[in-house]
């Protein structure tokens, strides 16, 4: 037996999936299952995280409820994956964060934002805060560049180094032999398949969402919200460039590469988390792992809040709401960076590391 | 009330819907009467996972050709001869094309599952299982306006002379209506989920049967047409049975409580004793027929035993296998006699030759001196645990059915056509199948005669 319900659970699954096998075209999951004959945690958390509850084994399984034997994967696993963030967390002292992590997402942002607006009140006298400032280092009249860059580096090595942490306890648990290296073969693999979010397609027709129709649209809103994310994360990255190699100061003009991006990766990130809130609020229940809603809804809603607000700094900068607005949107970045590890953000890196870990197997498999 | 259809289908598994499919493409209102709940819809289809089609090359999913002649010798040495030639060669013939047909309606193939690269050659397999087939069969079916209809119950059929003209529905809910409709295809599978139809061939034995599918195939549609003078074909003592755990639910157990672990060990009765070859033929053969034997061992249960070291030969079992440290530990868990178990392990023991075990192919580990033989893979039971599943006969499907000629247009018992009557699937599966069975076959039975039978339905009916 297993330390959770959860995964006793999902090792009754996997033994009664085990011995009928007719998913096994369906995604990673369970040709990976195939590989075992009995499962230890470490295997049960590796399943849960290859699975990206597209929900087709669900509709195809002649054994989900009301049958007897009660087969629900999708949902256990989605259960089993959200325990194991916590199980795998990094200071494990902080994994009660994802117990009632919509609180905790919520709780953090509001303190964030309320800081930098505080802040900029208090350090900035009130014609800076709504005055009207334009032209190049506009932004740094309200808060100095390097005090910026240090507090924004600080927490986003902070989420770093803490991500690496979960995600090597997470690795030493999946892998066998333990501490195995991952080859660079595998590597390339997952990240093409994880780019291109290739077990979210329910065996090839999409996946399935309300009802046994497969009429699903998260993978579209997935990728938007991803690549949204990537797209914003390189602005930021050309900008900090653009100061240190050439010392050319933000704001830039709308058509030069950090605004194009931000300004492209925003509205992915506007778009994206509310194509996949409302596909989330129309799940069918028997799929939705419910006590998790807060930390699905508030990730969701901290990077629509990312691309909301960085929008409306691009549109409204040279009006007299850029001060608030900046604050706004850099309380919302900072808290979006410190929460990472401690929220749905995880599920992105954990499934990576899954994918690396199945894609070895498979070598491993047809090596053999 | 009552309502009036072109074609009316009743059943709702692969023959059911295909025939609805191809009744509506060619022009037909269509309704399908399925008396399950839809959670339940589609019969033994449910269970099901390949279809064995007959083609001339492999295809991305089949890994060599699979000739018309080849099929053809497969059924005549499975069916002993026992088969309608005229109908199965035709329907070997018609299989190739529902390759093609069956993925323009939805219905997506993969590759041969694990461990199950015997069938790669042969049978092409339902991505995500029959349910997902299913699934996609009901999508097509209701995007080209067939209605269906679930839960209700057909209590009566209107055949005069050989011809259909209403059936009698109770819904659960809306009451009983009558339903007129130009043609009938009958799909509504066989009758082993009726224990106590099974009880006038088996006696009291039948109680002691687990029923591997649907527990809806109580045969009710097959008893009205042969009561109203539709011919009958198979034998209807007869039903395909396997052994499978004894531990699973007595109905819709479906294939996971199956067990291929025979030939690792040795077969034993309530008494401990052996009763028959456990080594005697390979997978698939061997399978079909261990259902049988158990069904006629007393209380209709045997006890597969075999020691830890053939643990992982086969695939993993839903029930775990029951174990002891000792043989006697291992029968007092079974509620053997441990005396019993202990002699007939050690005559077994001492039988066994030395050879080569290989259990791919016919080895040469065998027995000398006991009755029954083990004439291959006969090893030693001796490396604890000792271990047991229990069996029962889980029957897969029965044999009797309609007569129907090669446009499924079923026969009426003074030998003439019915006008407007049609039936594919299970229901007239004995007409091909007289005894036997080779998998994937019972889903090619259906989509064949279904496409036929629709076509032929709506054929009638525009007329």
């Amino acid at each position: 037996m297993h330390g959770t319900q959860i995964l006793d659970e999902a090792d009754r699954l996997m033994t009664v999936c085990n011995s009928c096998r007719y998913c096994e075209g369906l995604c990673a999951v369970f040709p990976a299952m195939e590989m075992r004959r009995a499962f230890s945690d470490g295997d049960l958390n590796y399943l849960a995280n290859l699975c990206h509850s597209c929900g087709a084994c669900y509709v195809d399984c002649q054994f989900s409820p009301p049958h007897e034997f009660n087969v629900n994967v999708p949902k256990t696993l989605a259960v089993a994956r959200a325990e194991s963030y916590a199980a795998y967390a990094w200071p494990q002292a902080l994994s009660g964060a994802f117990a009632r992590n919509g609180l905790v997402i919520s709780i953090v942002a509001a303190l964030s934002m309320a800081a930098f607006i505080l802040g900029f009140a208090a350090l900035n006298d009130r014609n800076v805060l709504f005055g009207v400032h334009t032209g190049s280092g506009a932004f740094y009249k309200l808060m100095p560049h390097n005090a910026m860059a240090a507090l924004f580096s600080a927490a986003f090595l902070y989420a770093i180094f803490a991500l690496v942490m979960s995600v090597r306890a997470f690795w030493r648990d999946i892998g066998t032999p333990i501490g195995g290296r991952a080859d660079g073969g595998s590597i390339v693999q997952a990240i093409r398949d994880a780019g291109e979010l290739r077990y979210l397609h329910g065996g090839g027709v999409g996946c399935y969402n309300e009802d046994d129709k497969p009429t699903d649209r998260r993978k579209l809103f997935h990728h938007l919200t991803f690549y949204g994310f990537l797209l914003c994360f390189a602005a930021t990255s050309v900008a900090t460039l653009y100061h240190y190699l050439w010392g050319r100061e933000a704001p830039y003009p709308w058509w030069d590469l950090p605004v194009v991006l931000g300004t492209l990766g925003g509205i992915g990130l506007i778009v994206g988390p509310i194509g996949l809130f409302v596909a989330k609020s129309r799940r069918a229940p028997e799929l939705l792992d419910e006590q998790r809603y807060g930390m699905d809804v508030g990730f969701i809603a901290m990077l629509f809040l990312t691309g909301l607000t960085g929008m409306l700094l691009l549109i409204l900068r040279e009006t007299a709401a850029m001060g608030p607005l900046l604050a706004l949107h850099l309380g919302a970045v900072f808290a979006l960076f410190i929460t990472m590890p401690y929220g749905k953000f995880v599920h992105g890196i954990y499934r990576f590391a899954a994918l690396v870990r199945y894609a070895q197997e498979r070598r491993s498999e047809a090596g053999s | 009330m009552s309502s009036k259809y072109d074609v009316l289908v009743i059943g709702g598994g692969n023959a059911a819907l295909c025939a609805a499919i191809s009744a509506r493409r060619g022009g037909a209102s269509v309704l399908v009467l399925e008396g399950a709940p839809k959670f339940y819809r589609g019969g033994n289809t449910r269970h099901t996972r390949n279809m064995r089609c007959a083609h001339d090359a492999a295809t991305e999913i089949l890994t060599g050709p699979y000739t018309e002649e080849e099929f053809w010798e497969d059924l005549l040495r499975v069916t002993g001869g026992q088969t309608d030639e005229v109908l199965a060669r035709h329907m070997i013939r018609e299989s190739k094309d529902i390759l093609n047909w069956i993925v323009e309606q939805g219905v997506r193939w993969q590759p041969s599952l694990g461990g199950t690269l015997s069938l790669g050659r042969t049978n092409s397999f339902f991505l995500g299982g029959g349910r997902a087939m299913l699934n996609a069969l009901y999508l097509t079916a209701e995007r080209l306006g067939v209605d269906v209809e679930y839960d209700g119950e057909v209590t009566d059929l209107v055949i005069e002379d050989g011809m259909f003209l209403a059936a009698r529905l109770k819904r659960p809910i809306k009451g009983e209506t009558e339903i007129r409709a130009t043609s009938l295809v009958a799909a509504a599978g066989g009758f082993e989920a009726n224990i106590e139809w099974l009880k006038q061939y088996w006696g009291e034995a039948a109680d002691n049967f687990l029923i591997r599918g649907t527990p809806y195939n109580r045969g009710s549609i097959l008893k009205m047409l042969l009561d109203k003078g539709v011919q009958e074909v198979g034998d209807p003592t007869q039903c395909h049975a396997v052994a499978i755990d004894a531990r699973a639910p007595k109905f819709d157990g479906g294939i996971i409580t199956r067990h291929d672990s025979v030939v690792f060990g040795i077969v034993v009765n309530k008494h401990a004793q052996r009763f028959y070859d456990e080594g005697e033929d390979i997978w698939p053969k061997r399978y079909a027929i261990w259902g049988r034997l158990v069904a006629a061992q007393p209380d209709q249960i045997a006890y597969i035993i075999f020691d830890s070291t053939v643990v992982t030969s086969f695939m993993p079992t839903l029930f775990p296998p029951i174990a002891g440290q000792t043989v006697a530990e291992l029968a007092g868990k079974l509620e053997l006699d441990p005396a019993a178990l202990e002699k007939t392990i050690t005559e077994f023991n001492a039988a066994v030759r030395p050879g080569t075990f290989d259990h791919t192919i016919l080895d040469d580990c065998v027995t000398e001196g006991i009755t029954p033989p083990k004439t291959h893979w006969a090893r030693k039971i001796e490396t604890p645990p000792y271990l047991a599943y229990p069996v029962r006969p889980g029957i897969t499907f029965t044999y009797l059915g309609t007569r129907v000629t090669k446009e499924a247009r079923m026969l009426m018992a003074d030998g003439k056509p019915s006008a407007n009557m049609f039936a594919a699937g299970e229901i007239m599966a004995g007409n091909v199948l007289g005894k036997g069975y080779a998998a994937g076959m019972g889903m090619t039975i259906g989509s064949v005669f279904g496409r036929i039978a629709g076509r032929e339905a709506a054929r009638h009916a525009k007329n």
